[in-house]
């Protein structure tokens, strides 16, 4: 019970995050907003998982990666490719010249579904495969650099380069991928059709779920030897590899896991959008899913969640409003955090509990707790790795 | 698909006559008064219609890399949208504009389309301009029943019961361009050149396919570059090792200015070589430069240099609203049609609902459209429209030196595909 | 005959295409030459060079537009006076940002990269609302147009042989200033010592805020090239950003000569392979070898010695 209480819940803080966060997504939202908004939060919180990924590899461990995309993109095409071929049954696309297949595999001349496409006739493959290939890519690519000591920003322009990579080939091959326009048109999963209004509450409330879910057994994951650890590596690495550690097999493992988050991101987002395409996963979407955590703060899950929600209802709202001032805004913002408030929300919001709030009701003072996510914050700014 | 559109011949014909005739008649008097029509029947969707404003969208990209080709047809649909106003409205109402910004990115259209539907119900939307911000739309306004106007020429291929495609479809564009480079230029041999996406890889599909089997010419080679690419130099090495009678291309964007630079500073100019592209409209030329295109051809529906009265008025009020400077390509043309269409069709349906405005539709004759005229397809949501081809000239503009007749829109070619 | 083709045919398009590969190489390295300075000497990722360049490219445009409006006749002239106001006005606008943005963020490299990616979209942002959405091109002089006639059948474009001469000088200048001037020995110096640097009296933030400045000024006359083989547009700043970055990060980020080597191997391998193959896939190719290459060499070609 304690085990579970402190180590998996966070303990108090870690309660009282998770409790807020839960009413927040499951009830406040769901209540106080209509079903069109309900959907575009759902959206938003599939970014969501790749700010958790982000906040995990970069706000702990002080590795940053400019191509998450790639792996959100990877999660995404896998659930498409699935719900694409349930979607082209002969009946539904007897107008082609080939019926059974793709529409724009037809487009394409292509008389034959690649063999590359076949295993995602299977609902479980193509879940297994969101989860194992982001894996399986962050391992080879953390394989190779992590094991040559490569961080900093040669880690995160090599990642970018990735992110380019695989979306100029999905480009590039469209009769295989779709091309620029992506896979759309996307309508059931085993049947039940994932457009309806009723759908888009469960799938809204799947998310919120298994995101909550992602917090808590990252929480569970940091609060043992893992989280020491990270700490220690962020610090001082080359100490910590006297020591007789690994290092770069907790990089390859920390990667490995923001990786799966950001593909569970994709295949939701898949989900409840109903199609990806290229311009999802390339550089520019790589490095917003950057700011999201930098305005959250980086190292606190619960503040990239937020951040995650307020830039993207922020861009909404304000694309309408002014859609010439978003790029300002959005630049801005990227400015303004890193210079002025390095520790974003989260920062923002520890230092309201520790400073502000005692300072303002005394009698408070002695009750202030004092946050493991502050800490995180505060050391996070210090800097990289010499 | 849905495929309502698909009503009974007979019945459609005899229903079309009929209505020519009210339409016409309520053409001439234009200026409806809106209390004969109430907004209770006019409206049984619960589309934003009051009894004297009736509420559109207006769906492109104000930001990102495609806002240069989509301004003008922002400003052509405002300038629509505007006369219509002031002639009185559709129904004795007038039209409100709700502007989105779709920003370049296709997530965004399809958020912003879902939010004009199901947040503000307009009655119909003037929008999009890639196929891909179109392919991303497209199963909102099927699932939502929206209407959309769609203005680009594109790749066909598509005909859903919500989208109306105001500009030419793949074969309109393509076949009778060919036939006449090879009739009166004797083109035997091509060489196919596009950017990397859906359109000019469908469109050069096509185009190969009436060089083999129509005119029994050659392909000598085509390829593909990632839009935004500013190096051609392979490429252009590869042309005058092949030395084709005409180049075919369906460049793009900003790879366009490179492209025709680079050919010109690599000596391929319109002396010796033949070039015919059905990409490049006045916008683009604005940017290239009419010297680097100089003796090359265009082959579209529209240019601004069209001699007849429609046009004229269509390019002074333009001018006076957009300044003198400005200049008006295809797409920008057939995106000013939109409204006109939508207004005569719902002032032939007496009504806002979409699926009576989409089967009032099929048949309807535009006959101020600048371009000359155009009538909706009686069954697949294109039109009909004539093919010219365009001498480019110094000064960006172009002479048009070939005319086809009315083409059919055929977007499912069959033996093209 | 050799595939129906005739071996001077063959001979001409060696040629041609080997300059094509040269003339990419030029313009890859003019891309990289400024980046590799700021992040070699100073550690600082500039995500905002590809804006820079644009700015440089504007900076043209707009003295071509007044030139056109007030006194036509100068129009063969204006062009080299504008490649050095490009400099001028990149280089400025390089040192206000160092000053009022760059030097707070010295030690932390990562969040430099975060803040001229800001940077990069407020600029953006501001030359679509100056100069409008769509892309613009100078009017160039017309001794920039047309090609040598070297044989009948060989042409080389002029504005090609332009860019690989400007390329040239500025290499050549560039590698003089940094080894051969008392400020570039100051530079070096701070590269590999900081703190001794300090101590032996060069005042090392001055010597940032120069470099900086400099690399900025560099951006600017690669863009203001460039406006005689592309247009300009609000955006076309994003699409040299990763070309300039592999090329540096190949080359082992920190010298020049490595800068060099890695732009000519991706120009060449880029050039060869969309000979060879189509033009996408020719660029997904060598995108892939580059960053196989950097997995198995991660610090790059010419990785420098000095321990960090």
């Amino acid at each position: 019970m304690n085990i579970l209480y402190n180590r998996i819940l966070g303990g108090k803080t870690g309660v009282r995050g998770l409790l807020v966060m839960a009413i927040v997504l499951l009830i406040c939202i769901p209540c106080a907003l209509n079903p069109f908004w309900v959907n575009l939060v759902g959206k938003y919180l599939c970014f969501a998982f790749t700010a958790l990924g982000l906040a995990l590899l970069w706000g702990r461990a002080g590795i940053l990666s400019l191509g998450q995309g790639l792996f959100f993109g990877l999660g995404g095409y896998c659930m498409a490719m699935f719900l694409k071929l349930e979607a082209s049954d002969p009946i539904s696309t007897k107008i082609q010249s080939t019926p059974g297949i793709p529409d724009f595999m037809d487009w394409n001349q292509l008389k034959h579904l690649p063999a590359l496409w076949v295993p995602f006739k299977s609902l479980p493959f193509s879940l297994f495969a969101v989860v194992a290939l982001p894996t399986l890519v962050a391992f080879i690519v953390g394989l190779a650099m992590f094991k040559r000591r490569v961080g900093g920003v040669y880690f995160a322009i090599i990642t970018q380069a990735l992110a380019l990579i695989f979306s100029l080939g999905i480009d590039g091959n469209q009769g295989y991928t779709g091309g620029r326009n992506g896979i759309t048109d996307l309508k059931t999963m085993w049947g039940w059709d994932i457009r309806t209004r009723h759908a888009q509450y469960i799938l809204y409330f799947a998310t919120c779920l298994l995101l909550l879910l992602s917090v808590a057994l990252l929480q569970w994951l940091l609060s043992g030897k893992m989280g020491k650890m990270l700490a220690a590596m962020r610090e001082r690495e080359d100490r910590l590899r006297f020591s007789g550690y690994d290092v770069s097999m907790f990089k390859i493992f920390i990667f490995c896991v923001a990786a799966v988050l950001s593909g569970i991101g994709g295949a939701l987002f898949v989900l409840q959008v109903g199609f990806i395409a290229p311009s999802l996963v390339g550089i520019v979407p790589s490095i917003e899913m950057v700011i999201f955590v930098a305005i959250g703060g980086r190292a606190s899950f619960f503040g990239v969640i937020y951040g995650a929600l307020l830039v993207n209802a922020g861009k909404s709202l304000l694309s309408d409003a002014f859609p010439q001032a978003w790029l300002f805004c959005m630049g801005g913002l990227f400015i303004g955090v890193v210079m002025l408030f390095p520790n974003g929300l989260a920062g923002g919001w520890d230092w309201w509990c520790k400073k502000a709030w005692p300072f303002l009701m005394p009698a408070a003072r002695d009750r202030s707790v004092k946050q493991p996510a502050a800490e995180f914050a505060e050391v996070s700014t210090k800097g990289q790795n010499p | 698909m849905k495929h309502s559109c698909q009503l009974n011949d007979k019945l459609h014909s005899k229903l079309s006559k009929l209505t020519a005739a009210l339409t016409l008649a309520g053409f001439f008097a234009s200026g409806l008064r809106a209390a004969d029509f109430p907004t209770g029947q006019i409206d049984t969707t619960g589309l934003a219609v009051t009894d004297d404003t009736v509420t559109v969208g207006q769906l492109h990209s104000a930001t990102g890399t495609m806002a240069i080709s989509e301004a003008g047809s922002i400003e052509s649909e405002r300038l629509a949208i505007d006369q219509i106003n002031a002639e009185g409205g559709i129904l004795g109402r007038q039209i409100k504009v709700i502007v989105e910004d779709g920003a370049s990115d296709w997530p965004t259209f399809a958020e912003k389309s879902k939010e004009l539907l199901e947040e503000d119900h307009v009655a119909a939307v003037f929008g999009c301009w890639t196929s891909a911000s179109r392919k991303a739309v497209l199963p909102i306004f099927e699932r939502d029943d929206g209407l959309l106007y769609y203005p680009t020429f594109y790749e066909g291929l598509e005909q859903s019961h919500d989208v109306f495609y105001t500009g030419q479809e793949a074969t309109q564009q393509i076949i009778a361009g060919l036939k006449w480079l090879s009739d009166t230029k004797h083109c035997k041999t091509f060489y196919l050149i596009g950017s990397d996406y859906i359109w000019p890889r469908t469109s050069n599909k096509i185009a190969r396919k009436v060089i083999e089997n129509d005119i029994h010419g050659r392909v000598v080679g085509e390829e593909y570059y990632p839009l935004g690419t500013t190096d051609f130099g392979s490429l252009i090495n590869k042309i005058k090792l092949k030395k084709p009678d005409a180049i075919y291309a369906i460049v793009v964007g900003g790879s366009n200015v490179a492209f025709y630079k680079q050919l010109h500073a690599a000596g391929i100019t319109s002396a010796n070589w033949t070039l015919l592209t059905i990409s490049v409209t006045e916008d683009e030329a604005l940017g290239i430069g009419g010297e680097n295109l100089t003796g090359f051809f265009s082959a579209m529906k529209y240019f601004q240099s069209l001699d007849n009265p429609n046009n004229k008025a269509f390019v002074a009020a333009f001018k006076q609203k957009y300044g003198p400077n400005s200049v008006i390509g295809d797409v920008t043309q057939a995106a000013y049609e939109g409204p006109w269409l939508w207004k005569m069709a719902a002032e032939k349906a007496h009504s806002f609902d979409v699926d009576k405005v989409v089967a009032a539709s099929g048949g309807i004759e535009f006959t101020n459209a600048p371009e000359g005229y155009v009538r909706i397809h009686d069954v697949n949501h294109h039109l009909w429209s004539k093919l010219r081809i365009g001498e480019w000239q110094d000064d960006g503009q172009v002479k048009v030196i070939y005319e086809s007749g009315l083409i059919e829109p055929n977007p499912f070619p069959k033996g093209y595909q | 005959m050799i595939f129906g083709y005739s071996l001077s045919d063959l001979w001409s398009i060696f040629v041609m295409q080997s300059f094509s590969g040269l003339s990419l190489f030029s313009v890859l390295l003019l891309m990289a030459l400024g980046l590799t300075i700021i992040f070699g000497q100073m550690g600082v990722v500039n995500l905002a060079h590809g804006e820079f360049m644009a700015m440089g490219a504007y900076t043209v445009y707009l003295c071509s537009t007044i030139v056109q409006r007030h006194c036509p006749s100068l129009t063969p002239y204006y062009f080299l006076v504008a490649i050095v106001l490009a400099f001028c006005v990149c280089s400025f606008f390089g040192l206000l940002v160092e000053w009022s943005l760059i030097r707070f963020l010295y030690k932390r490299p990562l969040d430099s990269l975060l803040a001229t990616w800001g940077l990069s979209l407020i600029l953006q942002q501001s030359f679509r609302s100056i100069f409008g959405a769509r892309e613009v091109t100078p009017v160039l002089p017309n001794w920039l147009m047309g090609a040598f006639n070297v044989t009948s059948t060989i042409q080389l474009p002029i504005n090609g042989v332009f860019v690989m001469g400007l390329t040239l000088v500025l290499t050549l200048g560039i590698w003089f200033f940094l080894y051969h001037s008392r400020i570039g020995l100051n530079m070096r110096a701070t590269v590999e010592n900081r703190v001794m640097s300090g101590a032996a009296g060069i005042n090392t933030k001055l010597v940032d805020r120069f470099t900086f400045s400099l690399g900025c000024g560099i951006a600017g006359v690669a863009g203001a090239a460039f406006t005689t083989i592309g247009s300009t547009g609000p955006d076309s700043g994003s699409r040299y950003i990763v070309d300039s970055f592999l090329v540096v990060v190949f080359g082992g980020m920190t010298r020049l000569v490595g800068t060099i080597v890695s732009a000519f191997g991706i120009a060449q391998g880029q050039s060869i392979a969309q000979f060879f193959m189509e033009g996408t896939m020719g660029k997904v190719m060598i995108l892939l070898v580059v960053v196989v290459i950097l997995m198995i060499r991660p610090k790059g070609l010419f990785a420098s010695k000095i321990r960090s």
